[in-house]
């Protein structure tokens, strides 16, 4: 596992800093690379022990349906419903249970390239929160996130195999 | 009124061909005198009767087409063979004899090559190299499978006396297994163009279908020597030979088509002059591969396929806009048209007493054991490569797999390439080979889709995404990506990273034209469609208004610049703000002179409404991850492709980002991992002075106004950041863009569009790289760093702050 041999993240304290984060270079060509970074540390923490990081990661294990689910075992990280909860953090930075709109204009803004003005932007926003805002509060929750991708293939766009 | 015309013309041919045998008495006339008229049928025979053909097959497709409720149920392959059928019988009630069938000359050296061209120029590489380890599983294992145990059932079935009395040796029983095994991509593709599977599902069919070539011409071949060698000569060391053979026939094959698609990229890089018949060196190129293949006795249907790949992305960088849409609908026009012809020979070559020889037993169980062995074959190597795969294919989609397993057109050639001394049988062969052929296009075409449909299979994404999904779909592309560097991986993206440094480096520099190279920045690309589009609208304008007379009015012309995606025919301002009826609130206060200029969107997303289209704007300017995109292959439908290259932006705004935070953290404000809101409102000037930080790249950052997301570069930025920096590159001097320097509004007297206009064209001399990534030469910022001046401060020396901005 990348965390304590084969990846770029040195580490002999037995946790991580988002200073090593931001030492991997590609991090930095990648327009979410930061939010990616900052969803490894739970709210107000500052480090992320290897039990947290492999949680984080086990967000991206493929999907496996035939397992069988007894009302006892508790939900799997890499289940759809928490990759899907793990992107929709991606862009509720503030942890407040909805997309609202300029967090969504934040995400757009990293996103698109830099042609795009401003109007622009806030008139995807505003198309964006139109389609999937069910209940007209101007903000996305979390199920009108989950209903409105229904339709995407999770596990495909979602996993990475993990030396399996 | 078309059907009257083609029963004219079937009449005509039947006609005509009856005739020739008259003819041939008249030319032995003595001349008595000078005729005025002579009918010199033999002179020009041949070709007329091709032409006459490729006219015929053609107009059947005309009337199939005109009835698209018959074709949304039948294929048109399977009507097309139908009407072969038709038209051999009329030919044989003519003539009694079947003078036309599709002989293994004409269709392999005349009507196939192209067809294979056509599939690997358009092949969707992405597609087609992440899925290549089960192409080639199916390809080669599947095939000889098959060909094994179809081979070897039908001799075990004939020794149990099922057929009755037949002369068929195992040898030629594996020969026979051989030819009928393999999977046809001519059917392939005729008959799932009409049922847009989903990609993963199409290209492994396809792709099976392409490169099983290999196999069954080894297969083929080996079988071939063997039943030409007899029995009791083939012993072990004949069999290696035989097992070799398939190396050297598949990578040969395919090293062959390399060779011709480098060679002909790099022609296309010399035919500047010669723009109107650049298109046809790659005709001439990959036929040659084709030929050049098969004289090596190597696989020329690799040969062809791996040209058409290795070429693509070559000739459509280096060759003319024209010459490229030529090269396209040229390539469509001939396989379309091969496509076609072959269909309608199939059919005509079975109205042919002297091949059919019946043997109930004999076809049946060809039939039964060829759909049999499919199905097993595919899921027994489907339930081993799923171990490998991240996502597994799906039982249905496995079903489909085998399912589509059609055989066609090579298979019937091959047979009747059969040595009819040494396999008494032959006849019969070829017999069954026809029937097998038309079981699969037509029944298992013709089913095809209900299958699809009733199995609900997952169809190709043909109906537009939300934004919400296509958004979405980035963030899992980055999150993905970045996981993976985070993980240390060295997943498909590593290999694909890998590949790409390679091929910038090495084959870009050499294959492509230097006009091509610059092209690759896509902000030009960009730029250069908005200028195209610009010169169309203005035209277009000019017309509505009767004259360009509005042209001279100064203030129009700059509001004719002004790009915010909306019509162009409303450009003049006074009659904006009635006409539009956009109800985008933001959009009513005229932002003046926002230029030509290539940080605007480009113009495909401009609409007939008033609306911006957010998905057109999202399509084009969403960053596409490293791992890369959708693709469609179709017969009938021609994308372009565009390349993007954005590694630059991401990485100046993510380090502007970091700093901002940074600074903000420094400065007592918000915590770090908070991401600073820019509104429109947002008056406060940020600026960032260089620090030597960790996480600084090359350049300081101001960032002002009302546009924050537009980066303002000053010049002397260079600091050392061993993590980002590993080759001492000489940093890049900056200098403000213009069009960003002011933030002032309509007050400024020269419109910002012509000085950028002034600045260009940038000349390579001063063109500088912005960074050392090793994955792009090529720099987003040419345009501003074209005049700046050679020397560069590389000292760490504050810069004076920019203006104030002003108020907006």
């Amino acid at each position: 596992m990348g965390f304590n041999g084969t990846s770029p993240l040195l580490d002999q304290r037995g946790e991580l800093r988002p200073e090593d984060f931001g030492a991997i270079r590609e991090l930095s060509m990648n327009p979410i690379g930061d939010r990616i970074i900052s969803a490894f540390f739970s709210p107000g923490k500052e480090t992320v022990d290897f039990a947290s990081f492999v949680r984080i990661l086990a967000h991206f294990h493929p999907t496996e349906t035939s397992r069988s689910r007894d009302g006892v075992q508790p939900e799997p990280a890499n289940s759809r419903t928490r990759k899907l909860k793990f992107a929709f953090q991606l862009y509720d930075q503030d942890r407040d249970g909805k997309i609202s709109r300029e967090e969504l204009l934040q995400v757009l803004r990293t996103m698109l390239e830099m042609q795009v003005t401003e109007e622009q932007l806030q008139s995807i926003a505003e198309r964006a929160i139109q389609e999937a805002d069910l209940d007209q509060d101007d903000a996305i929750s979390f199920d009108e996130f989950r209903k409105s991708l229904e339709k995407v293939d999770i596990d495909h766009k979602m996993s990475i195999r993990f030396l399996s | 009124m078309t059907s009257a015309h083609l029963l004219l013309l079937i009449c005509l041919i039947s006609g005509v061909t009856s005739v020739k045998g008259d003819v041939a008495l008249l030319h032995q006339e003595v001349i008595t005198g000078i005729s005025i008229v002579t009918f010199k049928w033999n002179h020009v025979k041949t070709p007329y009767l091709v032409a006459l053909w490729i006219l015929v097959a053609v107009l059947a497709k005309l009337v199939i087409e005109s009835f698209p409720s018959v074709t949304n149920v039948i294929p048109e392959s399977a009507l097309l063979i139908c009407f072969g059928w038709i038209l051999g019988g009329i030919i044989w009630a003519a003539d009694l004899q079947q003078t036309f069938s599709l002989t293994p000359t004409v269709f392999f050296y005349f009507l196939l090559p192209q067809i294979i061209l056509d599939a690997g120029y358009s092949m969707p590489n992405k597609l087609f190299f992440t899925n290549l380890g089960g192409i080639l599983l199916y390809a080669i294992l599947g095939t000889v499978w098959c060909a094994a145990t179809l081979g070897l059932s039908l001799w075990g079935c004939q020794a149990g006396g099922a057929m009755g009395a037949l002369d068929i040796g195992l040898l030629q029983y594996l020969l026979f297994g051989s030819l009928i095994a393999a999977v046809d991509p001519v059917a392939v593709l005729a008959v799932f163009e009409q049922v847009h599977v989903n990609e993963v599902l199409f290209i492994m069919v396809f792709g099976e279908s392409l490169l099983n070539d290999g196999v069954t011409v080894v297969l083929f071949n080996v079988f071939d020597a063997f039943v030409k060698l007899g029995g009791p000569r083939i012993n072990a060391v004949e069999i290696i030979k035989g097992i070799i053979s398939f190396f050297v026939v598949a990578f040969g094959g395919s090293l062959v088509g390399l060779a011709f698609g480098l060679l002909v990229s790099l022609l296309s890089k010399y035919t500047k002059n010669i723009q109107i018949i650049e298109p046809g060196f790659i005709f001439v190129l990959g036929y040659l591969s084709y030929l050049t293949a098969d004289m090596l006795s190597l696989s020329a249907i690799l040969s062809v396929t791996f040209c058409g790949v290795s070429c693509q992305k070559y000739l459509n960088s280096n060759m003319a806009e024209s010459s490229v849409n030529t090269v396209r609908y040229v390539m469509k026009v001939f396989a379309n048209g091969s496509e076609t012809i072959i269909f309608v020979f199939l059919g005509i070559s079975a109205i042919d007493k002297t091949i059919w020889v019946w043997n109930t037993g004999f076809v049946l169980l060809t039939l039964f054991f060829t759909l049999v062995y499919r199905f097993i074959g595919t899921f027994i190597q489907t339930w081993w490569l799923n171990q490998y795969r991240l996502v597994p294919i799906a039982f249905i989609d496995q079903l489909i797999m085998s399912y589509g397993g059609l055989r066609g057109a090579v298979a019937y050639g091959l047979a009747t390439m059969l040595d009819d001394q040494r396999i008494k049988e032959k006849k019969l062969m070829i017999g069954t080979t026809l029937i097998v052929v038309y079981f699969t296009v037509i029944l298992q075409g013709v089913t095809m889709k209900p299958f699809v449909t009733w199995l609900k299979v997952k169809r190709a994404a043909v109906a537009e995404v939300t934004l919400i999904e296509k958004v979405q779909n980035k963030v899992f592309e980055h999150s993905l990506v970045a996981i993976e560097d985070i993980s240390g991986q060295i997943g498909d993206n590593y290999l694909r990273g890998k590949w790409k440094i390679f091929e910038e480096k090495w084959m870009s520099r050499f294959l492509l034209t230097s006009e091509a190279r610059k092209k690759q920045d896509y902000i030009f690309n960009v730029f250069h469609q908005l200028n195209l589009k610009d010169a169309v609208d203005y035209v277009d304008e000019g017309e509505r208004r009767g004259s360009l007379e509005f042209v001279r009015n100064e203030s129009a012309f700059i509001n004719f610049k002004k790009k915010l995606g909306d019509e162009f025919s409303e450009v003049l301002p006074d009659i904006m703000a009635a006409a539009s009826d956009d109800p985008d609130a933001m959009r009513r206060d005229p932002v003046s002179s926002v230029s030509l200029q290539m940080h605007e969107k480009t113009m495909q997303g401009t609409r007939e409404t008033e609306d911006i289209d957010a998905h057109h704007l999202l399509q084009q300017h969403l960053y596409k991850g490293r791992k890369q995109h959708l693709h469609r292959y179709s017969r009938n439908h021609l994308d372009i492709n565009t390349d993007d290259n954005e590694v630059q932006e991401i990485f100046q705004r993510t380090m502007r980002n970091r700093l901002e935070s940074f600074k903000s953290a420094k400065m007592g404000l918000a915590p770090a991992k908070t991401i600073t809101k820019h509104t429109k409102k947002d008056q406060q000037q940020k600026v960032i002075f260089i620090y030597s930080i960790e996480y600084m790249g090359y350049y300081t950052i101001a960032s002002g106004g009302s546009f924050p997301f537009r980066v303002n570069y000053k010049a002397g930025a260079g600091i050392e950041n061993p993590t980002f920096m590993p080759d001492p590159d000489p940093m890049a001097p900056m200098q403000i863009p213009p069009w960003q320097a002011e933030d002032e509004p309509d007050g400024s007297t020269v419109s910002p569009s012509q000085r950028a206009q002034v600045r260009l064209p940038w000349t390579p001399t001063n063109l500088r790289r912005l960074a050392p990534l090793r994955i792009s030469t090529q720099s987003t910022d040419s345009f501003a760093q074209a005049d700046t001046p050679a020397s560069q401060e590389k000292d760490k020396k504050w810069p004076p702050p920019p203006p104030p901005p002003s108020d907006k």
